[in-house]
């Protein structure tokens, strides 16, 4: 039981982290059809604004609760500026988007190694985020584990109200469900896409800052996150995030059973298997907007 | 989502088929061409490069041509089927350590055990799956076959349900991404990170002789052509009509009663056998096949070439191919950091404003004279329209 209990909490913190990263791409890519591969180095440019903040502000809880929104600002200014200086001009290709912000998270990557040099960089967590909260049954969870998870699910509570009650939420569904039809009816297509990548981009930001309290920064700490929160993604279905919410902590279940079965090389074959395999049954994901289009 | 496309279906007929009704340029006179380019090539790989390179120089070449390999599957599935597929290292890495599998075996003798495994594995005797790689019957085919069943399997089950595009791209991604944990996870049987290293022997001939360095580089130039040969015949082929076609418009090629799966099949499922047939004359080339050499990043970067040659030619990802891997080996050894920013920019220039890479240069300038009336300035319309004609194929 404690072990059950112990495999489902690591699941789930792993889903926390994936579901906090793709949420951003859920966003992007269901409204644009866009591809962002330098939404890792985003996760990255968040991880080290944490790292410069700590060195000017000392307390750790403070820089921490001040790099939640300075992270968001930077990532998701990086964002609007790839937007407008690349992937607004590619719409039509989706797939060469990827292949173009491949190319600009390489040279993010590097920008990163020449500042703040290729070893990973470490930051102070906050005392309060150190220890371990005791629950019910004998069992201990981290703090910062349950933090992150806090922080995954405000996303997505925040994110779900703007959606469904702001104005601008409105005119971010009226795109995703019928582009034309919005555009006809006087929405600003092009504004509203800028606003949305500003905030899938915010995300990342937000979710390289939990990152710095799970371990240490480098240059490539998103490369390999963004492929597990890609798949979260295509499974989940895009248009709508309630598929990624699922699927994100369904795999992270998935992958810390798998991984306490055997091992943390078998449980990743396992997951893409899994993938594989659900892809079957629903291709077009977990959960899909109905249109009319073949595609 | 709702792409509206009127594009004009004429402009992706191939310039050259073999049996389609009108041809534009007599059919004789293009194979004629094609046996003098074999023929150019052929003088260049065999007389040329083998008299004018150092042996050194002349490994590095084996080592492209070998990249070149792969970019020549990955001009088919994705230059004229539309695939994006970022995880060629897979078949490139199963290719590559069915034959390091077979050549440590016979390097260790009937009977012996690689180093490794008493090292890191504390095996005391071979692991059940390495045994019949010990015979050179089922090595050999094994580095071509194994490669493409598991193409078979992935991209049966995925384009029958009409999974494609970024999805696709994705999960061939993930696929490379499996692989190299599992590889990396599993070092006992595998050697883990270090991979499989110092193979001395090939087939009885000593690696480190530089008169047999040779004879593997020609193995490969020689292979390198035949599988050109073999591109040639299938992009020009009625076949390879439907590819494009399937890259253009799925759903018509579907509604006109092809089934689109078997067609992207057929092309995923010969790149994974170009690429496993690289693996494996790379690891007698370089000596070592690892889990750095298949991961996301080369499997990205086996892409790159292809594109900055012009992915839906014939010989584009050839030279694209070898093109960035000289530049990489000549720039990545004095200016390290310099090499990724110019890699990173090659993949943003490239594919954003030159979608039919180089080759549509070529292009462009010959058709300069024809049409340069209905060409107009403007960044993107134009970017795109060149996007489009770029990728209706020159040759």
């Amino acid at each position: 039981m404690t072990v059950l209990f112990g495999q489902l909490f690591t699941g789930i913190s792993i889903g926390a982290v994936l579901l906090l990263i793709a949420l951003g791409l859920a966003l992007s890519f269901g409204q644009m059809n866009v591809i962002n591969m330098a939404h890792g180095e985003f996760i990255m440019a968040g991880a080290y604004t944490t790292y410069v903040l700590q060195q000017s502000i000392t307390g750790a809880g403070l820089s921490l609760l001040v790099a939640l929104p300075v992270a968001f600002v930077v990532a998701g200014t990086m964002g609007v500026l790839l937007e407008i200086l690349l992937i607004r001009r590619l719409y039509a290709r989706p797939l060469d988007t990827l292949l173009v912000t491949w190319g600009v998270s390489l040279m993010l990557q590097q920008l990163a190694r020449d500042i703040f040099g290729s070893p990973n960089v470490q930051t102070r967590a906050p005392d309060l985020l150190t220890g371990n909260v005791a629950v019910p049954g004998g069992l201990t969870v981290a703090n910062n584990r349950l933090f992150i998870l806090a922080l995954a699910l405000a996303a997505v509570a925040a994110l779900t109200l703007a959606l469904r009650l702001t104005p601008l939420g409105r005119r971010i569904r009226a795109v995703v469900q019928n582009r034309d039809l919005a555009a006809v009816s006087g929405i600003p297509t092009a504004r509203v896409d800028r606003t949305t990548f500003f905030l899938g981009s915010g995300l990342a930001g937000l979710a390289g800052v939990a990152l710095t309290l799970l371990g240490p920064i480098g240059p490539t700490m998103g490369t390999n996150l963004i492929i597990d929160a890609f798949l979260v993604v295509v499974v989940g279905g895009i248009g709508q995030l309630k598929g990624s919410v699922i699927v994100a902590f369904a795999l992270g279940v998935l992958q810390a059973t798998g991984e306490y079965l055997t091992t943390l090389s078998v449980a990743k074959v396992i997951v893409f298997v899994a993938i594989v395999a659900f892809l079957q049954w629903r291709p077009q994901g977990l959960f899909t907007l109905r249109t009319r289009s073949l595609a | 989502m709702t792409a509206v496309t009127p594009a004009p279906p004429s402009t992706a007929t191939p310039a050259a088929p073999a049996d389609a009704p009108p041809p534009r340029r007599p059919g004789g006179r293009s194979r004629l061409r094609a046996a003098a380019g074999f023929a150019f090539g052929a003088a260049l790989l065999f007389a040329v490069a083998p008299l004018a390179l150092s042996d050194f120089r002349l490994a590095l070449l084996a080592k492209y041509l070998c990249v070149a390999m792969v970019a020549v599957g990955i001009g088919i599935a994705w230059g004229r089927g539309g695939m994006l597929t970022l995880g060629q290292g897979v078949f490139f890495g199963l290719g590559g350590y069915a034959m390091a599998m077979h050549l440590k075996l016979a390097d260790a003798g009937p009977g012996g055990m690689p180093d490794f495994m008493q090292l890191y594995g504390q095996l005391d005797e071979l692991p059940v799956w390495w045994r019949p790689f010990a015979s050179p019957w089922f090595a050999l085919p094994a580095t071509v076959l194994l490669p493409m069943a598991v193409a078979f399997g992935l991209g049966s089950l995925v384009f029958r349900r009409r999974v494609r595009g970024a999805y696709f791209a994705i999960l061939s991604q993930a696929l490379a991404a499996a692989m190299v944990i599992l590889l990396i996870g599993q070092q006992g049987t595998t050697g883990g990170t270090n991979g499989l290293t110092d193979i001395q022997g090939f087939f009885g001939y000593d690696l480190d002789d530089p008169v047999n360095q040779r004879m593997v580089y020609f193995i490969i130039a020689g292979v390198l052509l035949a599988l050109l040969a073999l591109a040639r015949q299938l992009i020009h082929s009625r076949y390879g009509e439907l590819l494009v076609a399937v890259r253009d418009s799925e759903e018509r090629v579907r509604f006109l009663g092809y089934d689109p799966a078997s067609v992207k099949l057929v092309a995923y499922v010969v790149a994974a056998g170009m690429a496993g047939l690289a693996g494996a004359l790379f690891v007698p080339a370089v000596g070592i096949i690892s889990p750095a050499l298949i991961g996301i990043v080369p499997s990205i970067e086996f892409v790159i070439g292809v594109a900055v040659g012009g992915r839906a030619t014939l010989l584009g990802p050839v030279l694209g191919a070898v093109a960035v891997a000289w530049a990489r080996t000549a720039l990545s050894e004095r200016f390290p950091g310099t090499w990724t920013y110019l890699q990173g920019l090659l993949f943003v220039v490239v594919v954003a404003f030159l979608p039919g890479g180089l080759a549509s240069l070529w292009a462009l300038a010959r058709r300069r004279d024809a049409d340069s009336a209905s060409r107009r300035r403007g960044w993107f319309p134009t970017a795109r329209r060149r996007a489009e004609r770029a990728e209706v194929p020159t040759a």
